[in-house]
């Protein structure tokens, strides 16, 4: 019986005009535009200088933070007031004020001082390129040192390095940190939303009537609905390892079979929520907003974007219940460290739980009686 | 007038009627800026540290306890051997390694070529490289103790600071952002499904045999949506200044009369698209896939245009959302008047001019 079943909802899925189109361009698409825009990578800062020192000291510390990658430099004005209207109108994003007598104070007081003034509206790309441009000075006022003073009088104070060492990811890259994440929460979208709009659709087309007064029963019944999006799941994250490869050179490093596995689990836990949203919901119009509500609630709370350790208690309590931030991290694990199952038992068993729940709920939520 | 109001009324039972529906669009924008205000917090903090320490003398255990103590840090593994730091950094948990050269406080003294390896998980850029800040500016902090009465010659001071948020709240940036999204998502969205509705259910065909003109009919469609943006327009500004306590730094009429602009672009927006979509679904996911996710990624929301490849910024300048933002941020965050926002002005003025005529040309008043 299930066999026919399963055929009838294939047949339905593929007569759709629009559905079997959509899952193959909506993971292009994601995947093509979504890591090239979700970056919070900072270059390209914006710097508006007042020099008021005209010195050649002050020229080669402006000619250092040119140089940088992170820098370029706008109409230096003249005063504070010009370069503060040119922030107001977005063309600059940090004032660099250089004192007068900046180069003299060097001379005789053996330190300086400049003012950096940094739109904060948005506060991380404010804090980041300050820190930059901090950095770049201390790198000056160091080169200042071992160009200025004698050798001898250099090794008296206690010192060690710190060496910063990158693993995983060793070039910083934002694209490598996107990808695999975003691979869940294209399946999320594919797997998570079909199926919501399954049920109900039939329901309001009356086409459920028909299906309530066959002798199928409630288990076969879901599990036919259940089967067809495992399968498009599939075909997606197939889709997905090939566009990575293809267009970011992003190969996992770490078993193909381990993300397939599960894969299998999350769609089954994803796709019966779905249908649990489908039992509930009246009509079409509130399925999809139900969907909507949860899908975007998981997808901010899941660490897509932010990492889950820095939201506050209650998100982190809340984050526990959301089954894409463990398909999340299996996926980045899997991908950049090469972890393998062993390190993987916790995901393992919550995905479990989730699926199970889950499916376990859409089949008893599921009334064939009105 | 009569028959519009009665069309109208006809609209507003449309939404009360669905229970589920309403309260999940009152509530939209709380979810939203609740979950922009405390998920998307980019802070590192409580970030899981390994300390590997062959030295175990004074300077290394100082260190460690300082990195223990700081709070944007909690100790969870003291490694015995090199081979461990792998292991460690491939589970969940520990973002840091902090690796000691064997011998730390005697080179520190005598030959300076003690050693700190920071070992990061680089998994997520960003976090790498704050977690690496924070570590080494507390290792400065330590550095800068022991050499307390050395002074070092040529520092350069650098006194920062931060223009319209100086305590550095992410609030102030996603604000602007949210707004520009749930009026997007609720005009937009929500004309074009209750449009594409009737012709799904037939009654449009019993609306357009109506003696009310086809562009009133459209009109009354519009009416409750527009209602709803301005109650959530007005959520989103008192939670944002009450809760979250964002200025309203320029002009509120400003800012009120810029969102009805953008409002109005929206709407036409939803009218266009309910033209092309004919089901409930292809509405959803037309102005889902072409609206939600370039407002979301596109409009300088959460991502900085500015660092994407050129085609992408030149693709943001035709997204409404961007423009609406940008006016936003400057009276409400930067306080500027009017005449800074003349441009942005101009340019949603051009698209609703541009968008009505065209989804007024392409709207069907015959069924095919």
């Amino acid at each position: 019986m299930l066999k026919y079943l399963v055929e009838k909802e294939f047949k339905q899925l593929l007569r759709n005009a629009f559905l079997p189109r959509m899952i193959v361009f909506f993971p292009i698409m994601v995947l093509l535009f979504l890591p090239l825009a979700a970056t919070f990578e900072v270059r390209n800062i914006k710097v508006a200088l007042v020099d008021n020192d005209l010195s050649p000291s002050s020229a080669s510390l402006t000619e250092k933070i040119v140089s940088s990658a992170y820098f370029t430099l706008t109409s230096a004005g003249t005063d504070y007031h010009s370069a503060l209207g040119t922030v107001e109108s977005d063309a600059a994003d940090i004032i660099l004020e250089i004192p007068h007598g900046f180069e003299s104070d060097l001379a005789k007081e053996l330190s300086s001082r400049v003012m950096i003034s940094v739109n904060a509206v948005n506060g991380t790309k404010g804090a980041i390129g300050s820190s930059y441009l901090t950095g770049i000075i201390r790198d000056y006022s160091a080169s200042l040192r071992a160009a200025l003073m004698p050798p001898s009088s250099r090794l008296t104070a206690p010192s060690f390095a710190v060496v910063p060492l990158f693993r995983f990811n060793a070039h910083l890259k934002y694209t490598v940190f996107m990808v695999p994440a975003l691979m869940v929460m294209l399946l999320t979208m594919l797997c998570g939303f079909l199926p919501a709009l399954n049920i109900v659709g039939e329901k309001e087309k009356g086409t459920m009537e028909q299906m309530n007064v066959t002798p199928v029963p409630k288990f076969t019944l879901i599990l036919s609905k259940l089967i067809p999006y495992w399968v498009i799941g599939f075909i997606v994250l197939t889709l997905a390892f090939v566009l990575a490869r293809a267009v970011y050179g992003l190969a996992p490093a770490g078993n193909v079979a381990v993300i397939y596995l599960f894969a299998s689990i999350f769609i089954l836990s994803i796709s019966g929520f779905g249908l649990v949203i489908s039992n509930y919901a009246k009509t079409l119009q509130q399925a999809m907003f139900m969907m909507f509500f949860f899908i975007i609630t998981f997808i901010f709370m899941s660490g897509l974007y932010t990492p889950v350790s820095s939201m506050p208690e209650w998100a982190q309590v809340i984050s526990v219940f959301v089954p894409l931030k463990y398909m999340i991290e299996v996926l980045r694990m899997v991908y950049l460290k090469g972890s393998g199952v062993a390190d993987l038992y916790a995901q393992f068993f919550a995905l479990c739980c989730f699926a199970l729940f889950f499916n376990g709920w859409a089949v008893l939520s599921y009334r064939k009686t009105n | 007038m009569k028959q519009f109001i009665a069309f109208v009324r006809k609209e507003f039972d449309h939404i009360f009627r669905d229970t589920w529906t309403m309260i999940i669009l009152l509530l939209l924008p709380v979810l939203m800026l609740v979950l922009f205000g405390y998920a998307l917090s980019t802070e590192v903090k409580n970030t899981g540290i390994a300390i590997y320490d062959p030295s175990k003398d004074a300077a290394s255990e100082e260190i460690t306890r300082l990195l223990g103590m700081s709070g944007s840090f909690r100790i969870t593994k003291i490694l015995e051997s090199p081979a461990q730091i792998e292991e460690v950094l491939k589970k969940t948990g520990t973002g840091v390694v902090v690796v000691f050269s064997s011998r730390f406080y005697d080179n520190m003294l005598h030959t300076g070529e003690a050693q700190i390896l920071l070992v990061t998980d680089a998994t997520d850029p960003n976090t790498a490289v704050t977690v690496t800040n924070y570590a080494s500016s507390i290792i400065a902090g330590y550095q800068a103790r022991v050499n307390a009465n050395v002074s070092v010659p040529y520092q350069i001071e650098t006194v920062p600071k931060f223009l319209y948020n100086p305590e550095m709240k992410s609030s102030y940036n996603f604000v602007p952002g949210v707004m520009g999204m749930v009026i997007m998502l609720i005009c937009a969205m929500m004309t074009s499904i209750s449009i594409a509705k009737e012709k799904e259910t037939g009654t449009m065909e019993i609306l357009l045999v109506s003696p009310m003109k086809p562009l009133l009919i459209i009109l009354s469609k519009a009416v409750p949506y527009f209602f709803l943006s301005c109650i959530n327009l007005a959520t989103i500004l008192l939670i944002a200044h009450f809760v979250f306590s964002v200025p309203i730094a320029g002009s509120l009429f400003t800012l009120i009369f810029i969102s009805l602009l953008y409002i109005f672009v929206s709407l036409s927006i939803g009218l266009l698209i309910s033209s092309i979509a004919s089901t409930q679904i292809a509405a959803l996911l037309v102005s889902g896939m072409a609206l939600m996710m370039p407002v979301m990624y596109l409009s300088g929301m959460m991502f900085p245009v500015e660092n994407m490849p050129a085609a992408l910024r030149v693709f943001s300048q035709i997204i409404p959302a961007k423009w609406y933002i940008l006016a936003v941020r400057k009276i409400m965050i930067k306080g500027l008047g009017i005449t800074s926002i003349l441009r942005e002005t101009g340019v949603l003025f051009l698209m609703a001019l541009v968008l009505i005529t065209v989804s007024l040309k392409k709207f069907k008043i015959r069924l095919e």
